[in-house]
């Protein structure tokens, strides 16, 4: 039988090693994966590269993995905003690395690597200084931006239901980049609000299919 | 504005945009000022607001107690979902948007240009962080998009130039001006003043503005 349920965020986190790439779920604190960030920092992992919408919001969750001092580096779109004072702090003292990616960008890159592709053009970014020193190509007339996958090692992502092989469904706008950060790890761990017995979830109505997640928690 | 001109407010200027929404427009609007917007749509038709985060029909601002944290926009304020709205990630989202889904789109600006050129996310500023957010795709992908923005900065420097001299968010990407002093155009021969505000003379307006404007009331 298998049962990608485990008790404990701790005990779903515990392998993440020193200098990780983990995909954090979440656009502000909607989909925030606050349970298994705190569990990570429980475990003291360190030089991580966190890929994300934003930089952290408030005192919980992405934001106090950074203010911990666990962040290496962030590819993010949004990092500042009124409540980002982690980040900033960190950005300001050179102890943060950041690469801004466009809101699209971002999720097309991670898509690609979900997909198994070798990268994709987009238009967005084209003739600014987000696409400086990048490769273009004009495709049907218009200019395109060359981006690269982005490849999680871990991906923390929070969804509402769940069960033993790893099916999820989501709640409303929580739902943003969990199903994209899903296929794009090696391994994916989610926290649900509830782990549900095997045919619970109607088939038809399954966001991410089991075989993108590699381990659910309750929280 | 020392002359009698009557300056839109920031709400009239809000209902000014609406006006040029047609039912049944995927609409995405922009954080701030172009928020407004959705307070201006005829509640008695059907126009479907998108939000970046995954909504399509997205709703007005819950009565106070019903705020749910799991249901917010672009913004990260508390929303509501119409009937007939949906939920979806955000590879949905984005093929909403850079795919020519989404018919309209409003965003503020700092600066735009005669050609149409964007600044709306960093001022280059050698402290400042700079964010970006969906604002380059909505600029590149929306069918039209619509600028919203005071026609002056607070120091009384036009928003409206030749050139851009903040970093760009997208190169000849808006259709579309409206100021709280005009509604300007952006066409192949350059920015066509469509309306002004009562009081207010091509004349007066050409002084207030950076970049050559022609006439075409």
């Amino acid at each position: 039988m298998i049962d990608k349920s485990l008790f404990s965020p701790a005990q779903a986190v515990a392998d993440i090693p020193d200098g990780a790439v983990v995909l954090v779920g979440g656009f502000g604190m909607a989909g925030m994966p606050t349970e298994l960030i705190e569990a990570l920092i429980d475990q003291g992992a360190r030089e991580l590269t966190i890929v994300s919408n934003n930089a952290g919001n408030g005192d919980t969750g992405l934001a106090a993995l950074i203010g911990a001092g666990r962040v290496r580096k962030i590819l993010c779109s949004f990092p500042r905003q009124a409540d980002s004072q982690r980040f900033d702090d960190l950005y300001r003292a050179g102890r943060i690395e950041l690469e801004l990616v466009p809101q699209g960008t971002l999720v097309c890159r991670l898509e690609a690597a979900g997909a198994g592709l070798g990268a994709i053009f987009t238009p967005t970014g084209h003739g600014t200084l987000l696409a400086e020193g990048k490769e273009t190509r004009v495709i049907d007339g218009r200019p395109h931006v060359l981006e690269y996958p982005i490849h999680g090692d871990y991906a923390l992502i929070k969804a509402h239901r769940g069960d033993r092989w790893g099916n999820l469904v989501y709640n409303k706008s929580a739902r943003n980049f969990g199903p994209i950060m899903a296929r794009a790890a090696a391994c994916t761990i989610a926290q649900v609000s509830e782990v549900v017995a095997l045919g619970e979830l109607n088939p038809e109505a399954v966001v991410t299919p089991g075989i993108f997640v590699k381990r659910v928690v309750r929280t | 504005m020392s002359d009698g001109a009557a300056k839109l407010t920031r709400e009239q200027l809000a209902a000014r945009v609406a006006r040029d929404i047609p039912e049944g427009a995927y609409v995405n609007l922009g954080i701030g000022l172009p928020t407004l917007v959705a307070n201006y749509l005829p509640a008695d038709g059907d126009y479907f607001l998108h939000s970046e985060n995954g909504l399509l029909g997205m709703g007005p601002a819950p009565a106070p107690g019903l705020e749910d944290g799991d249901l917010i926009n672009a913004g990260k304020q508390h929303v509501t979902l119409l009937p007939g709205g949906s939920y979806f990630h955000h590879g949905d989202s984005f093929a909403m948007i850079r795919g020519g889904h989404i018919d309209i789109c409003v965003l503020g600006a700092f600066q735009v240009a005669a050609n149409g050129d964007l600044a709306n996310w960093h001022t280059g500023d050698a402290d400042a962080i700079p964010a970006v957010g969906g604002a380059m795709d909505l600029a590149v992908g929306a069918r039209q998009v619509f600028v919203m923005m005071e026609h002056l900065t607070r120091g009384g420097a036009s928003k409206i130039v030749e050139r851009c001299t903040y970093p760009l968010t997208g190169v000849g990407c808006v259709k579309r001006i409206y100021t709280d002093l005009a509604v300007i155009d952006v066409t192949d021969q350059g920015l066509r003043v469509r309306e002004l505000v009562a009081g207010l003379s091509l004349a007066r307006l050409q002084a207030l503005t950076a970049a050559p404007l022609l006439g075409g009331i």
